[in-house]
């Protein structure tokens, strides 16, 4: 029993990050409509930008949050102001061009992350990586424990953004209906530059909370940009509170599998998950509760 | 004379070993007719059909591993897994392509992806069967890559003439009209569904039977090498659009192409570059050939990024541009 709840709170921890990835990734998905296949890669740049920002200058990597965000905030800004939205104007015969062009961005990105800090294990140790505090008889990870709460607070101002401010109103409203938007005054290709910031910065906030108890290599991207597209499949393709809901579930099954089936099958669960919707429950959660 | 050109390339590709008797170019024509066969199959199903495949390398691992695994279980020769590679290939493709086809949009993409990972979990963690990371190695039939050659050749050519023939045919109008218009190809009574796992399936075996060669041709295999998809399922959508996507020789041009530009960077330009470095005697220009030699990951995502902006139906598809472009050079170079 006492596994049960240490796995759970495990896996609800781990969940609350998965939601801040799962999130960028469904508002790309949902105003743009294509997958964004660097989703992962954009992350690791964010967590090496931390590492720098620890390594060189000491800062402790929660404060860099606000260096990092903005930072990923501007480079998700830049691939698609000059990669992805020139791609709409061209004429092609495959729809998916603007996905192979994500393929191209995040493979650039790796292979230059490589140049630049070669391909060795790092990591960043605080003085409360390895700290845990005790829930009567459960130990909880300290670090894990604050990333929780810093979660919650970036996903509550994502929604209020999305729900109360106008620019939130505005992709919205792009992401139901790209074409009524465009005639109610909507600058739509504003809208995608700033929505794939913002996927960017959140994806980074969620590489930034990991960092303490992470490791980071260049490669580390491609799995998490798996994990991505698992929850907003499990959550249902656009939709922000599917997102929440998706990477709950994708951190709870990966931490009930590690602990009762096997360590090895860990990266593997969240595959099995996605067929599981496929099969069962295309359309995932959105389909449920139709928010 | 572009009715015949085919024609020619095919004449100068069977005589090609007997004019460079050169072990070395006969391995690099090898694996660009390899890929001839693995691109026109990915050109099938994604630039005919429009389902973008992103895991050609579970289709290709599997066929390869049927070869292996019929020398190393069975001791059966492992040319029967050419065949049986492709079967196995397509079992897998078909009920895979039923679950996925279910849904449009991106889930087909995305699920590809996610199948090419799931089988290389399992090839590394079912060790009984695979081996694991240890791989496999099974002796190799002939001494010369002469034989080798042909075999290739032969099944570059059946591949690219029965998606030709398919193309032809109704299955390849129903293809491309899923492709242009899925509602309007429901409403004339296609079964897009069903339609979309026939060209999967040949998709597939081709792609299987292309495995089934590599573990002839190499010897060699781990679940790393012909799961990966980097190097395989990547490599296999890069020769689709470089040639020309929704081209029938789009996919060889292009495979011509890629294996050219991997080796070069893997080789420096064929170790000039080294050379030269090395002749000036100065260290850092030695260093940077030495990182120049290490990002051919790099350059291929360069050339991705390169080609998908500037051109989107790849050099068959957009020969014409080309031609505009460089005529447009010349006239103003004249003027």
């Amino acid at each position: 029993m006492e596994v049960f709840f240490q796995t759970l709170v495990a896996g609800i921890l781990k969940g609350s990050l998965y939601a801040l990835i799962g999130m960028g990734m469904t508002l790309i998905m949902g105003v743009m409509g294509i997958i964004n296949l660097a989703h992962g890669q954009l992350m690791m740049v964010a967590m090496y930008v931390t590492f720098t920002l620890h390594a060189f200058f000491g800062i402790d990597p929660y404060l860099s949050l606000v260096v990092a965000m903005p930072t990923l905030f501007i480079l998700g800004a830049i691939i698609q102001q000059w990669f992805l939205n020139p791609l709409m104007k061209v004429e092609s015969i495959l729809p998916e061009n603007q996905v192979l062009m994500t393929v191209g961005v995040g493979m650039v990105l790796t292979e230059v992350m490589r140049f630049i800090f070669t391909s060795d294990y790092k990591s960043v140790q605080t003085s409360y990586s390895k700290s845990a505090w005790y829930f009567w008889d459960i130990s909880v990870s300290v670090p894990l424990t604050i990333d929780f709460f810093f979660a919650v607070g970036l996903t509550v101002l994502l929604l209020l953004f999305l729900i109360k401010t106008d620019t939130g109103r505005a992709i919205r409203a792009t992401a139901q209906d790209k074409d009524a938007a465009l005639l109610m005054g909507v600058d739509s290709e504003k809208i995608t530059v700033i929505t794939f910031g913002l996927g960017a910065a959140l994806v980074a906030a969620a590489g930034t909370l990991l960092i303490p108890v992470y490791y980071l290599f260049p490669d580390i991207g491609g799995p998490f940009t798996r994990k991505a597209f698992v929850i907003c499949v499990l959550g249902g393709m656009g939709s922000a509170v599917g997102a929440i809901f998706g990477g709950m579930t994708l951190g709870l099954a990966e931490a009930f599998g590690a602990a009762y089936i096997g360590m090895e099958f860990e990266d593997m669960i969240g595959l099995i998950i996605f067929i599981l919707v496929l099969l069962f429950l295309p359309g995932g959660f959105k389909r449920l509760t139709k928010v | 004379m572009r009715r015949y050109l085919p024609i020619i390339c095919l004449i100068l590709l069977t005589i090609f070993p007997l004019v460079v008797p050169n072990d070395y170019y006969l391995h690099l024509m090898i694996l660009v007719l390899m890929w001839v066969v693995i691109g026109t199959a990915w050109n099938l199903i994604a630039g005919y059909t429009g389902q973008v495949s992103f895991g050609d390398a579970a289709f290709f691992g599997t066929g390869a591993y049927t070869a292996g695994l019929l020398t190393t279980k069975l001791m059966i020769s492992p040319w029967w897994g050419l065949i049986l590679g492709g079967v196995t290939a397509a079992i897998l493709a078909l009920p895979f392509g039923w679950i996925c086809f279910r849904l449009r949009g991106a889930y087909f993409a995305l699920a590809t992806l996610a199948l090419n990972e799931v089988m290389r979990h399992i090839g590394t963690i079912w060790e009984s069967l695979t081996n694991g990371m240890v791989g496999i190695l099974i002796v190799q039939t002939f001494m010369s890559k002469l034989p080798y050659y042909y075999i290739v050749l032969t099944m570059a050519v059946v591949s690219v003439v029965s998606v030709r023939l398919v193309m032809r045919s109704k299955w390849g109008y129903y293809f491309l009209s899923i492709r242009e218009d899925q509602d309007a190809a429901e409403s004339l009574g296609i079964d897009s569904h069903f339609y979309k796992m026939v060209s999967l399936g040949i998709a597939a075996a081709l792609t299987g039977v292309a495995g089934g060669f590599y573990m002839n041709y190499m010897g060699f295999i781990d679940p790393h090498v012909v799961f990966s998809l980097h190097d395989i399922s990547i490599m296999a959508i890069l020769v689709g659009i470089v040639g020309g996507v929704g081209t029938i020789y789009g996919p060889a041009v292009g495979a011509f192409i890629m294996v050219a530009v991997q080796e070069l960077f893997r080789t420096g330009f064929f170790g000039t570059l080294m050379a030269a470095a090395k002749s000036t005697g100065s260290g850092y220009f030695i260093k940077i050939v030495e990182y120049f030699n290490m990002a051919h990951v790099l350059g291929f995502g360069l050339l991705v990024v390169l080609v998908i902006l500037f051109l989107p139906n790849g050099v068959v598809g957009d020969w014409d541009k080309i031609l505009r472009f460089l005529r447009l050079k010349r006239s103003e170079a004249e003027a």
